[in-house]
């Protein structure tokens, strides 16, 4: 080698190498064909509409949104797919889409759902009664590793078992009516059914792309999963958008208008919907003002100003979420005392953090959930910021030199906790001043916050939720169904209570019986439980450039774009 | 020579199994994990183990990474559970190499195509006024947060004046049709040449960010192989024999010194990784830098695992190839 | 971001200079160069100045760096931030704490992360080096090995991961994370001095006059090392404060920012950097300046002491 090397003249070298490479870049450019579709400055060039091309905090983990639970998924599904109910525009109350109305016996137990004709999927698939069991009957009967956690998140969540029945499921058969009617049968009433299948993650897909490319085939292998072909290359819904593309690489994905959507009014204004995404949050505020991107979700609330300042569109959306300071009952025992707690709730000034710490909009919580959800009381006991009081409190209680552990998460922010380090100091400060004593723990979100708060093992701490519908039992259910979670009720005389009331709510079929249930459960929870102390309610804003209109913003962060025009 | 090179491969792949296993082990350690990353705030006490057990964490160490191990060898190294849920964890490394190799490669071009006239002219006007300047703008160079440049840079040109782009690879839904990954070159193979000055001038801002640490190496390497060469005997004896000054140049004191800057160059590979996770993150470039930063944030162990792996056996490899060649021109490195 | 990964070799290159002299005239005929070069000169006042800053801090800090005095000053629905008033020269910070006393004060922390940063790095390098140098033989291979693979990652991302091994993110463990990265330099660089010296005129002299090898190492190699170590003691100060900056702009850095340093302050901002670019711009500027005075003298130092380029 050191020998030929030497033995070459320079410029046959010098030759040898231009020849090379010259070889390399033809062999490479042989292979290397444009694939452009003749028409030079890309896309059709059919009935106008342009493009709108929205900065997405994530990528979407998969196109089939059965298997998702994850926002950036649903944004991206929401677009392709439709429920048989959804969500009325700008709102959270449940309206009619693929299925026009729906009956229920008077047990709860048998929905009957009628459906929208002349609808089918975008591979030609009609849309009827037998897509919709089919539907069902794929969600029931998934197996392996389609029953795990991180899949199938919604359905244990809201219909608990499968068909081999290891744990008992809310679903219990779909029948075919005739070609447009559908009934659903249930083991128990409930308040959440029909307004859960409006989640995304209930969407209908087409029967014929499921099978064609084996949809339900997931597998969990080592230390992750492995998805199907339909959920990665094939997602086929009715909704006015229809996949196109993912290039992973740049990070895009690129869905284009539905020409055969059913409803012609709700068919898409632009021709091109485009998700580019930008994990960073100032990178995608950059992108925006420079033109790169025509909107994102969650902007800062300290950029609002900005944005509004150089002409961007800040819709600020109703908030439909709740911040608190969870309270364990497990190891610290001076906190199962009530005294104490109320004393944490009078030395907090919610006011104040609310007006320093978060965005235009946000509101003081007196309770677990916003007032646009059923059960919502407006005579619960509120609690005024009051140091005295607390100190006094304290002193009833015999813990006046209280010491606690009270922990806040890193590397996250969340609509409702927008800046966790703020409102940590914030309230940390105003529970040094009534003479507590407060040890603060910080840990990564996904480095053992959320792990450890699991278990009860956070004293105080800092967490939230976000409502994926309009039911008390979205909220409060998620929260105190477990005794043995976050709050750890088990050890405290009432948590079992708690527990038993809110099921006996959520299984009362009588909509005005059932909010005064959760009316009562909300007065005990503020005045004799208190397990844990509701801060605020912030809003979720969504930024668009001044040349987007027509965008109707959702309370459930489910914006559709097919109402929005672009100049 | 064949049994140096067969010798340190046999080390080569040592190192690597060694760095696996403890990789494996030590990410294992880190504290929450994948299942917290994937439930968030909707986790619960039973979700969490439900989900731990699917995954297999569940199970004792060495079982997983015997799991690993054997997959692996079949060219499965896991699919990604938060970088790019559901990509394979290879695919995750190979769609980004080629975003930070590109960036990589501009940045040193730029650093070469500054730092070497630089070096040369510092170096025949040593002491003087651009000697003292350039010098000093090395060493700001140095002083300055790659992170805080890449900010300024970014606010200034792409924000305020609008004319480069802020972030990414390449303008969203571009139709350009994808060859190697490298979207400059797929750009000039397929003629698509908008596409291909696209992805340039989404490149400029970050490379030029990220240039500032090998341009200073560069830049010294430079000046000082110059300042060695002009004192060396033959260019004494060149000049003294008459030699025309741009001839010496030419022939004897650039092609000297260029010997030590190649090897600095080859040799920049790590420093340049360290900056891409900054500039990445800034430049919003998916590439391996910012692979391994939301790696660690959301705790995807499969695509830290390949890209750690992959990034270190690259450094390796490369610098195993240097000694090679130093090797084949100076037999006395195979004894030691 | 130890500069350049020709790491290995210009740690080499420094680790040879310590066998051409003995200590004394060496480090007498340095001083003499450097009290005459302006770029020594330079950087030594801007650390003189930056040491004393540190010192005098509590003194000239008009506010407690930790309170948020001027809380009712901040909203975030309004995007305020309370601007420069009376006794509030710099206004206040995104959580309404004075900023002026917060930029004095995060000297110390800085000094601290530099200096504690340093320290560790450089007596773990002792240790790894020292045993390599002196024993020879497999301890050497061993060690050796083990500093090479750990040269072989990149310095931030062997930083990150030793960060994110940690439950939660103090100052202190920004320090360990930031000195972890720096033994194996000066591992590598002990190593080599002592390899140096073991072949120089020296040290051969001495273990022909019947010197013991215990003796030899801490009488003679040692002292001849200190050179090659100050220069890059000097160099990795100003590393390790960029690097801490570096961590906290990637998360990593401390939770608690009650105590304030110029890395985290200037990670914490960059949310709010175009909107208020004061406050990131303060902590930015110190750094800089601060490290290029580390830069400087260590670069001087590099020079003097490098019979190569003594001309």
């Amino acid at each position: 080698m050191a020998v030929s090397k030497r033995a070459l003249n320079p410029r046959l070298r010098r030759l040898t190498t231009v020849g090379v490479a010259g070889a390399v870049a033809l062999s490479l450019s042989a292979c290397a064909e444009s694939q452009r579709d003749g028409g030079g400055d890309g896309g059709g060039s059919s009935s106008g509409g342009g493009t709108f091309t929205f900065g997405a905090a994530g990528a979407p983990a998969l196109f089939d949104p059965f298997y998702a639970s994850d926002g950036e998924t649903f944004r991206v599904a929401r677009q392709i797919f439709q429920g048989l109910v959804t969500f009325e525009p700008g709102g959270v109350d449940v309206v009619p889409e693929l299925a026009t109305g729906w009956e229920s016996s008077d047990d709860g137990l048998e929905w009957t759902f009628t459906l929208q004709e002349g609808v089918s999927f975008h591979d030609g698939t009609p849309f009827d009664a037998d897509a919709v069991c089919y539907n069902f009957e794929r969600w029931y009967t998934q197996e392996g590793a389609g029953q795990s956690e991180a899949l199938s998140y919604y359905w244990k969540q809201n219909f608990g078992g499968f068909s081999d029945g290891a744990t008992p499921s809310l679903y219990e058969s779909c029948s075919v009516d005739d070609e447009h009617t559908a009934t659903v049968t249930l083991t128990r009433a409930t308040g959440k059914f029909p307004s859960l299948l409006g989640l995304p993650a209930f969407s209908m897909q087409s029967p014929t792309a499921l099978e064609e490319y084996s949809a339900n085939d997931v597998r969990a292998e080592g230390d992750s999963f492995v998805f199907s072909e339909y959920a990665r290359e094939h997602p086929t819904g009715t909704g006015p958008f229809v996949f196109s593309s993912y290039d992973e690489g740049n990070g895009t994905i690129e869905l284009t208008r539905n020409e055969e959507y059913w409803d012609e009014d709700g068919k898409a204004n632009i021709e091109r919907l485009i998700f580019r995404i930008i994990p960073d949050e100032t990178a995608r505020k950059q992108e925006l003002q420079s033109g790169g991107i025509d909107g994102y979700d969650l902007p800062n609330p300290a950029d609002y100003q900005q944005l509004r300042d150089e002409g961007f569109q800040v819709e600020v959306r109703a908030p439909f979420n709740i911040l608190y300071l969870g309270i364990s009952q497990k190891d610290n025992p001076a906190l199962r005392d009530l005294r104490v707690r109320q004393a944490l709730a009078h030395a907090i000034n919610r006011e104040g953090l609310v007006s320093s710490t978060l965005p235009d909009g946000a509101e003081v919580a007196t309770q677990l959930y916003p007032d646009s959800v059923e059960g919502w009381s407006a005579d619960v006991r509120t609690y005024d910021y009051d140091p005295e009081r607390a100190e006094e409190l304290l002193a009833e209680a015999g813990h006046e030199d209280l010491t606690v552990d009270f922990w806040w998460p890193t590397e996250v922010t969340r609509p409702y906790l927008p800046d966790p380090q703020g409102i940590f100091n914030a309230i940390s400060q105003d529970l040094e001043a009534v003479g507590i004593t407060v040890n603060a723990v910080s840990r990564p979100w996904a480095g053992g916050y959320i792990e450890e708060s699991n278990q009860g093992n956070a004293p105080l701490f800092l967490l939230g939720w976000t409502g994926d519908y309009n039911t008390a039992d979205n909220f409060l259910g998620s929260f105190f169904s477990s005794t043995e979670g976050q709050f750890y009720t088990g050890e405290s005389d009432w948590g079992q209570q708690l527990a038993d009331d809110l099921a006996a709510a959520d299984s009362e079929p009588d909509e005005e019986i059932r909010a005064g249930l959760y009316e009562e459960i909300n007065e005990n929870l503020m005045s004799e439980w208190l397990p844990a102390i509701p801060i605020s309610h912030s809003p979720p804003a969504i930024v668009v450039a001044e040349h987007v209109e027509g965008l109707v913003t959702s309370p459930l962060t489910a914006e559709e774009f097919n109402t929005i025009t672009v100049e | 020579m064949l049994r140096y090179t067969v010798r340190r491969l046999g080390q080569l792949m040592l190192v690597v199994l060694a760095l696996s296993v403890l990789l494996f082990a030590w990410l294992r350690a880190l504290p929450g994990g994948p299942v917290s990353a994937l439930l968030g705030d909707r986790a619960t006490p039973e979700s969490e183990a439900a989900l731990r057990a699917d995954l297999g964490l569940d199970q004792p160490i060495f079982l997983q990474y015997w799991r690993f191990v054997a997959r692996a060898l079949t060219g499965d190294f896991g699919t990604s559970t938060g970088v790019q849920r559901g990509t394979p964890a290879l695919d995750v490394f190979l769609q980004r190499f080629p975003a930070t190799l590109e960036l990589a490669v501009l940045a040193i071009l730029i650093a070469i195509a500054v730092g070497i006239p630089l070096g040369y002219l510092a170096a025949r006007r040593r002491g003087r006024l651009l000697d003292n300047l350039s010098i000093t703008w090395s060493l700001v160079g140095i002083a300055v947060p790659v992170f805080f440049l890449a900010f300024l840079l970014k606010w200034i040109f792409a924000v305020q004046l609008g004319w480069l782009p802020a972030s990414g690879r390449q303008t969203g839904g571009i139709d350009a049709t994808r060859v190697t990954g490298f979207y400059v070159l797929d750009g000039l193979l397929t003629q698509e040449w908008d596409a291909a000055l696209d992805a340039f001038v989404h490149l400029l801002l970050p490379a030029i960010a990220l240039s500032t640490i090998p341009f200073a190496v560069i830049f010294r390497i430079t000046r000082a192989a110059v300042l060695d060469v002009l004192d060396e005997d033959y260019v004494r004896t060149a000049r003294s024999k008459g030699l025309a000054g741009a001839v010496i140049r030419r022939r004897h004191v650039l092609r000297n010194a260029m010997l030590p800057v190649v090897t600095t160059i080859g040799l920049q590979t790590g420093a340049l990784l360290s900056g891409a996770v900054l500039t990445e993150r800034v430049f919003n470039i998916p590439g391996l830098g910012q692979a391994l930063a939301l790696g660690f944030e959301r705790k995807d162990f499969p695509v830290l695992q390949v890209v750690i792996l992959a990034s270190a056996m690259t450094y390796v490899l490369v610098n195993l190839l240097v000694d090679l060649s130093y090797a084949a021109i100076d037999p006395r490195i195979r004894t030691r | 971001m130890a500069i350049g990964t020709s790491r290995k070799e210009r740690i080499d290159s420094l680790a040879e200079s310590s066998a051409s002299e003995t200590g004394v005239s060496l480090a007498a005929s340095a001083w003499r160069r450097l009290r005459r070069n302006p770029v020594f000169l330079v950087g030594a006042s801007i650390i003189g100045l930056f040491v004393l800053l540190a010192l005098l801090a509590p003194v000239l800090a008009p506010h407690d760096p930790g309170v948020r005095m001027l809380a009712d000053q901040v909203s975030r629905a309004t995007n305020s931030i309370p601007p420069a008033q009376e006794g509030h020269p710099f206004g206040g910070d995104q959580h309404g704490r004075d900023l002026f006393s917060r930029v004095l004060l995060g000297s110390q922390q800085t000094l601290l992360v530099a200096v504690l940063a340093t320290v560790i790095g450089l007596g773990g390098g002792l240790t790894l080096g020292t045993l390599a140098g002196a024993f020879g033989g497999w301890v050497d291979s061993l060690v050796m090995r083990i500093v090479d693979v750990m040269l072989s990652v990149p310095s931030l991302l062997l930083a990150v991961s030793i960060g994110a091994l940690f439950s939660s993110q103090t100052q202190f463990t920004v320090i360990l994370a930031v000195a972890i990265v720096q033994i194996p330099v000066f591992a590598r660089l002990l190593r080599g001095t002592m390899l140096a010296q073991r072949e120089s005129d020296h040290v051969l002299a001495a273990r022909s006059l019947g010197v013991r090898q215990r003796s030899i190492v801490f009488r003679h190699m040692l002292p001849n090392a200190l050179g090659p170590v100050i220069v890059q003691s000097t160099l990795v100060l100003a590393v390790a404060i960029i690097d801490a900056a570096a961590l906290s702009f990637l998360g990593l850095g401390a939770a608690d920012d009650s105590v304030p340093e110029w890395g985290q302050m200037l990670g914490n901002a960059q949310n709010v950097i175009d909107s208020h670019p004061h406050l990131a711009f303060w902590p930015a500027a110190c750094i800089i300046v601060v490290a290029l005075g580390f830069t400087l003298v260590g670069e001087s130092l590099r020079d003097a002491l490098d019979p190569k380029r003594r001309r």
